[in-house]
């Protein structure tokens, strides 16, 4: 064997028939992000340097102690439809709070025949918990089922206009 | 896609190696075809030969990080399938369930 390096990089992948324009609407205006997945409320100045937050949706806003903000950051590279890369601080829990900010990089690319392919990146060194949730790993508490939740839901809301995330 | 998709899903967890690797992956993510090759009793050609078939499934996804090629399982395809059979059936089966104790309650 060799070295045991723990990665911490996680990388996810989903293939949507749409373009790529469409993908970085999605992921960027909030009358879409509030229709897919955790349905947060994008709070984004979309430019190097712009804040990059995220404001809990009308179904998250129901339960006690959501805060204002749930997840804040900064946009680090902004090219659309292309690349979105920012730091990124989920502020659910204090614990979660307290692992700091993280890395997230959407890469999107148009693979032809009206098929967009889009990757997500998520560098989380030093993490362990925020880990934890964006791989799914408190789905069965109802903490959602992290990035591969989410994406399929996004797919399934760009290509046939419903969700299918529980709710 | 659609249909096609599901296909290659399938046809890729079809196999054991496949889903040995698979599970490799799960233990720990971000590895080599190296460090893949060194858990199996196979050639290097045979694993690259499966690492292939899986990202072309897009169950595993790579990444370069200066000169190595790390190979990451990608769950969204199986997340999918789940969401989109497992979710459907499991809600009939307790809407069923559900319907029986309605009327053999209200009988």
């Amino acid at each position: 064997m060799s070295t045991m390096t723990a990665e911490t990089t996680q990388v996810y992948r989903v293939y949507i028939r749409t373009s790529p324009e469409a993908v970085w609407d999605a992921i960027t205006k909030p009358e879409w992000t509030e229709r897919y997945g955790y349905q947060g409320v994008a709070d984004f100045d979309l430019q190097v340097g712009g804040k990059a937050n995220m404001r809990p949706g009308a179904g998250m806003r129901e339960f006690p102690h959501v805060p204002d903000t749930i997840i804040d950051g900064e946009f680090l590279e902004v090219d659309p439809p292309r690349r979105l890369k920012q730091t990124w601080r989920m502020l659910m829990d204090a614990d979660l709070a307290a692992e700091g900010f993280t890395t997230l990089t959407y890469e999107i690319e148009s693979v032809g025949e009206g098929v967009t392919k889009l990757t997500v990146t998520h560098e989380l060194e030093n993490a362990p918990r925020n880990a934890h949730v964006v791989a799914g790993g408190i789905e069965a508490e109802g903490g959602g089922g992290g990035w591969a939740w989410v994406l399929s839901d996004l797919k399934s809301v760009l290509e046939t206009g419903s969700h299918m995330a529980a709710g | 896609m659609g249909v096609t998709d599901d296909d290659r899903v399938f046809k890729a967890l079809a196999d054991p190696t496949r889903r040995l690797l698979l599970d490799r992956l799960f233990v720990r993510d971000g590895r080599t075809l190296t460090e893949l090759e060194s858990e199996l009793e196979m050639t290097r050609f045979g694993v690259m030969k499966h690492l292939k078939l899986l990202e072309a499934a897009n169950l595993v996804v790579t990444r370069r990080s200066g000169r190595e090629k790390l190979h990451y399982l990608n769950p969204v395809p199986i997340r999918q399938i789940h969401d989109r059979w497992i979710d459907k059936y499991t809600e009939h089966r307790v809407s069923a369930l559900l319907d029986l104790k309605d009327e053999l309650e209200n009988a």
